[in-house]
């Protein structure tokens, strides 16, 4: 089992340039449903064997595409997700770094009280293993369906930890990148309560970073709401303070937002946080020993 | 991206906000011509990026136009140290000789996006003229806050409620309800990630700002030439700036062993790593999701311009970035740029295989590692050794 997406997602790529195309035949390589893509004066062509339309609406209503993964430049990327919404894609996934805060600011407002879910910008993608799916960058060669949910705000860190649990055996029923920006779409909030749901996952891995209060949040919801482990790594110990740590939103601000104060947090709600990074697949295991 | 404050202010004035007559300076004379021109007692202010700047001394108050000139001759071509800069201080290039305004209180206020509630966040105190910071961890209760939610924008009842909060006369807050109207403009036509007035001194019946520092959202300046404009490459890192040339994403730290890292978290996690394995990062060095043989090699130069650097640790996680082609780009920078330092490599993920292959026939002294613990321990030892 999974959250978000299943083997029936059919997937809209938004941007299909070059990397675009790349990741659409990766992932229908991986056997996921890639129904289309939508680049505005492409339609009608077609590209790795799937057909390319001008606009999300057309898409929707010739391929009944439900879910897109955005690769638009950041000049677009915000539109492309608002596009999305107005079709009734009911899950976008941004993959595009580098959206200006303002733009994520106001989608994001004009989608509150939407149907429509966003995943990203600045993220890998999702991934649920048993079922197939693929959407976004990440290299599907690591994965090993499974029992353990992962929500991460890194890219690389996430492969490292997916690459980490399946050597112990321990498989995922869906990772999902959030992505690193300061005003990503779903959040740990948004999504624990999801994997506290979902019969097919027994434990969580949360990977999170220096910056804004997500994983204070996260904590806090952890120990009202949910039963199953939940284990964190947070990256960042050794950032300075006022410095940009590569993703938009993985600044220490005011004091505010370092990483010793969210595994604080995270303790005090009982997760453990693994000391090394090297450490998250074998703190997960020790957490949660039926998880496979 | 940060900018001046004389810069700041050029920005306020156009969009029609009142703030006190003044002029920039590079030379004392210069500076006593401005204060001349501007008649009265002026403020002679040091233009480096970083706050505190009274404190270092960066901020004089003088009576006549000989003062100001030897007012910037302290100044200028000086080291400036505040509590912002470090103890190797900001070099003073510039002076901002503006008018003395009288100041009867001083107020905080500031504009940035609020993480938590997804708005733009106004925040005002009564305590102006501190760090705002120091405020909110000593008497929280002294700032206020206003909400604004982008597709609604500010509205005039918002701006009044926070004056006559602060204790501000209905005529200051009829001087209150403009500016703030042009900052919350500024915020958003400008992509800024943070407009700052500290202090806003109540003067008479109106609001002045006197200080002023705006910070800009990276990601939003590509529709904003003028903004990038304003850009001082003289007020950055040296190797951040040549970092960004080449789209790699660095900050410089204090340790010994340099580092290259594809992935933001993965980068700031191998830091963590090697600290805990009683290691110093020298660095945090991102190469991104897309790097090829020709950024590895500049990223190589950049880890090895700095002299403290013992050993080098490459951690890469290939999924777009093939570990093949980072291999052949390590290679590469070897021979080009004359590795003499312990290199560790870790390589995994995609064609990981292929390019430990290509490493372990370069014949170049290279210690491969399995997995990132062991990559930490083994550039900590050699970087000890």
């Amino acid at each position: 089992m999974s959250i978000l997406i299943k083997k029936d997602t059919r997937l809209l790529v938004q941007g299909m340039g070059r990397v675009g195309q790349l990741h659409a035949s990766l992932s229908l390589e991986y056997g996921t449903q890639v129904v289309g893509g939508v680049t505005p004066g492409k339609g009608g062509q077609s590209a790795v064997g799937v057909p390319i339309f001008n606009t999300v609406q057309e898409a929707v209503r010739e391929t009944g595409a439900n879910t897109s993964v955005v690769f638009v430049p950041p000049p677009g990327a915000a539109d492309a997700i608002l596009e999305a919404a107005d079709a009734g894609i009911s899950l976008v996934v941004v993959i595009t770094e580098g959206i200006p805060v303002r733009d994520m600011l106001r989608a994001k407002t004009a989608l509150s009280g939407s149907p429509t879910r966003v995943i990203g910008p600045n993220c890998p993608g999702v991934v649920a293993p048993a079922e197939r799916v693929r959407i976004g960058i990440a290299p599907y060669s690591i994965f090993k369906p499974g029992s353990v949910g992962v929500i991460s705000r890194s890219g690389t860190l996430t492969y490292e930890a997916v690459d980490q649990l399946t050597r112990l055996g321990l498989g995922q029923s869906t990772c999902i990148g959030i992505g690193g920006d300061p005003i990503p779409g779903m959040n740990f909030v948004d999504l624990l309560p999801l994997f506290e749901q979902d019969a097919g996952t027994k434990a969580v891995v949360l990977i999170g970073e220096i910056g804004g209060t997500a994983e204070e949040e996260a904590a806090e919801l952890v120990r009202k709401e949910m039963t199953k482990p939940v284990v964190a790594f947070i990256a960042g110990r050794t950032a300075p303070p006022g410095k940009r740590m590569g993703h938009a939103g993985a600044i220490i601000s005011g004091g505010k937002g370092t990483a010793d104060e969210k595994i604080k947090a995270l303790n005090a709600a009982g997760i453990a946080v693994a000391e090394s990074p090297a450490l998250i697949g074998a703190t997960l295991r020790q957490a949660a020993p039926d998880a496979k | 991206m940060n900018v001046h404050e004389y810069q700041a202010k050029e920005l306020l004035r156009a969009y029609a906000v009142k703030v006190p007559q003044g002029s920039l300076a590079t030379t004392p004379e210069e500076a006593e011509r401005a204060a001349r021109e501007i008649g009265g007692p002026v403020v002679v202010k040091a233009q480096v990026h970083a706050g505190g700047r009274g404190k270092g001394g960066g901020i004089k108050l003088v009576g006549s136009p000989e003062e100001a000139r030897d007012a910037a001759k302290g100044m200028l071509g000086q080291k400036l140290v505040t509590p912002q800069t470090g103890a190797a201080g900001k070099l003073v290039r510039r002076v901002y000789v503006e008018a003395a305004t009288s100041i009867d209180r001083e107020l905080y206020l500031g504009l940035l996006v609020d993480r938590a509630t997804e708005t733009i966040a106004i925040l005002a105190s009564e305590e102006g003229g501190v760090e705002i910071e120091v405020v909110a961890a000593k008497s929280p209760e002294k700032i206020l806050t206003i909400q604004v939610d982008p597709l609604v924008g500010l509205s005039d009842y918002q701006i009044r409620n926070l004056g006559f909060a602060l204790h501000l006369s209905a005529k200051q807050v009829g001087s209150l309800v403009p500016l703030l109207r042009a900052l919350y403009r500024i915020f958003l036509e400008k992509d800024a990630s943070l407009v700052e007035i500290n202090p806003l001194v109540v003067s008479g019946d109106g609001v002045v700002p006197l200080d002023c520092k705006l910070n800009f959202d990276d990601s939003g300046l590509f529709r904003h030439p003028d903004i990038q404009d304003l850009r001082d490459p003289d007020e950055e890192d040296p190797r951040e700036r040549e970092a960004k040339e080449y789209d790699l994403s660095w900050v410089s730290m204090e340790g010994n062993i340099g580092c290259m890292v594809n992935g933001a978290g993965l980068a700031m996690a191998t830091m963590d790593n090697i600290k805990l394995c009683g290691g110093e990062p020298a660095n945090f060095l991102d190469v991104g999701g897309t790097a090829d043989a020709e950024r590895v090699s500049h990223a190589f130069r950049l880890i090895l311009e700095d002299p403290n650097v013992k050993a080098i640790l490459v951690n890469i996680f290939g999924g777009i970035v093939l570990c093949d082609v980072i291999a052949e780009g390590v290679i590469e920078a070897t021979k080009t740029v004359g590795v003499k330092v312990p290199l560790v490599v870790r390589l995994d993920g995609t064609n990981a295989e292929q390019g430990r292959e290509i490493l372990k026939k370069s014949g170049l002294n290279i210690t491969s590692a399995e997995g990132m613990q062991e990559a930490a321990e083994r550039a900590v030892a050699a970087a000890a050794s």
